[in-house]
């Protein structure tokens, strides 16, 4: 069987063309960035608000727990046949999907920024929207960047079912694989779209290492291990908090397809 | 609407019976496997990160993907339920392992040395000490896995498998809104009945969370 796989993966037919990998490829990177870009627009700076102000805390996490809850092949379907074909319809059922993990990672983020950061920053005479940018979203970073790979990794998942109204994306190889009962093309689709979610994951660790701010990241790592040290351990009722706003970090995400 | 649902009620229904089995026997199977898993990477720092990374890579594995890779990994036919089962299991315990070491890592080191004070053995010390405390942590992460575990199930009627997705498919074949909508509210009222469920067990069987958040 796995032979199989590695022969179809060999062969230069599947590489080339109009239908062939490279092209799926290029389409399933193309919506899933589309779908991210209009997502992010819609739900940072709605986080961001939410965050700062503490109002609308209780939008933001039911918009979490509902968005986890719905089925995007339903939703896309009755898009589809709302509005007909087209690429619209599985953009929204995508950016509705994408919504949910950055809204509440950005409003998880933005609270479980320490008082005294906000209140030095106010100190210092930093406006509303200084504190918010220059000392609130450096700290929070880490966990938005948790959030938009929680998002990235269910569009890049879910993207699959674009091919079953009819376009393009790596899901063709599973549709047409199933529809001529080849189950080697289908497992090449699988493995692929695997791989890309796993690389895509691998490159967002980096990333979320990248964005923590130097000072203040070795600063809570040291932090970390005091308290480690000292046996006072996470505070759970926080820890708790925080899974239930925002299952982002590590394998917390959920809901993808 | 109500016509509708006579007419069609059998196909519903057995839709619904098989969607609950395919999403709950994984969170079966994820509790049982995933409670020693946790236990074992809180306790031994060499299963900690291997694990962590397992559970990391396996959790980004599209469901669908795994869905259809299932028959050539374990041998199974690809309508068989059971890929079904066994790739949301490995949601699950990847998803649950995580919450189970978090959780018994947030029990205060205070606590554990009164229990073995007090001359508890190990294994009681976390059954009747560790666990209960750490029980809200995984509570919250059993809430994540069996929502997404329910809404995932539905992707399954991509390749044939039943569920509330095959009305999801089969209303796009005949072009029917009614037989859409009803697997879409079907899907999310089983998802937060789920989500409340466990959340009820959890206040039940962990009273003192209340008592400190009304203090």
């Amino acid at each position: 069987m796995f032979a199989d796989l590695f022969d179809y993966l060999g062969s230069a037919a599947n590489w080339t063309g109009a239908d062939g990998i490279p092209i799926r490829l290029a389409e399933h990177l193309q919506y899933t960035v589309l779908t991210l870009l209009i997502a992010f627009v819609i739900a940072f700076p709605l986080g961001l608000l939410i965050g700062h102000t503490g109002k609308g805390a209780f939008l933001a996490i039911n918009i979490g727990n509902a968005g986890r809850a719905l089925p995007t092949l339903g939703l896309l379907i009755l898009l589809v046949l709302l509005m007909t074909l087209g690429v619209v319809p599985v953009l929204i059922a995508l950016v509705i999907l994408a919504i949910p993990p950055i809204l509440t990672s950005t409003y998880a983020g933005i609270r479980s920024v320490e008082p005294d950061i906000v209140d030095a920053a106010r100190g210092m005479g930093m406006h509303e929207r200084q504190t918010l940018f220059k000392a609130e979203l450096p700290a929070a970073l880490p966990v938005i960047v948790g959030g938009l790979r929680t998002a990235t990794l269910q569009v890049v998942s879910t993207a699959t079912v674009a091919a079953y109204v009819g376009l393009g994306g790596l899901g063709r190889l599973l549709i047409d694989g199933q529809a001529q009962r080849n189950y080697t093309e289908m497992l090449a689709g699988a493995v692929i779209v695997a791989v890309l979610a796993i690389v895509l994951d691998v490159a967002f660790v980096g990333l979320k290492f990248v964005a923590a701010p130097g000072g203040l990241a070795a600063r809570r790592s040291a932090q970390e291990h005091d308290e480690r040290a000292a046996g006072r351990g996470r505070d759970a009722a926080s820890a708790r908090d925080q899974a239930v706003a925002a299952p982002a970090g590590g394998p917390g995400g959920s809901g993808h397809a | 609407m109500f016509e509708f649902l006579d007419a069609n009620s059998s196909t519903i229904v057995d839709a619904l019976v098989e969607h609950l089995y395919l999403s709950f026997l994984p969170i079966l199977i994820g509790i049982v496997v995933a409670l020693p898993l946790g236990m074992l990477a809180v306790r031994y720092r060499w299963a900690d990160i291997p694990l962590l990374g397992a559970s990391s890579v396996a959790y980004s594995i599209p469901s669908l993907a795994l869905f259809i890779a299932m028959p050539g990994l374990i041998g199974t036919k690809i309508l068989d339920p059971l890929n079904v089962v066994i790739a949301l299991s490995l949601y699950t315990v990847a998803l649950l392992f995580r919450s189970v070491a978090d959780g018994l890592r947030s029990v205060p080191e205070p606590v554990r040395m009164a229990a073995t004070a007090l001359g508890m053995k190990r294994p009681r010390q976390l059954l009747t000490v560790e666990l209960p405390i750490a029980l809200p942590i995984i509570a919250s992460g059993l809430r994540v896995a069996a929502v997404s575990n329910i809404s995932m199930v539905s992707v399954g009627a991509l390749i044939g498998v039943g569920g509330l997705g095959a009305l999801f498919t089969y209303g796009f074949q005949i072009q029917s809104f009614p037989l859409l909508v009803t697997g879409i509210v079907l899907s999310v009222a089983l998802a937060l009945i789920a989500d409340v469920l466990i959340v009820l067990a959890q206040r039940l069987t962990t009273p003192w969370t209340r008592a400190r958040a009304t203090r």
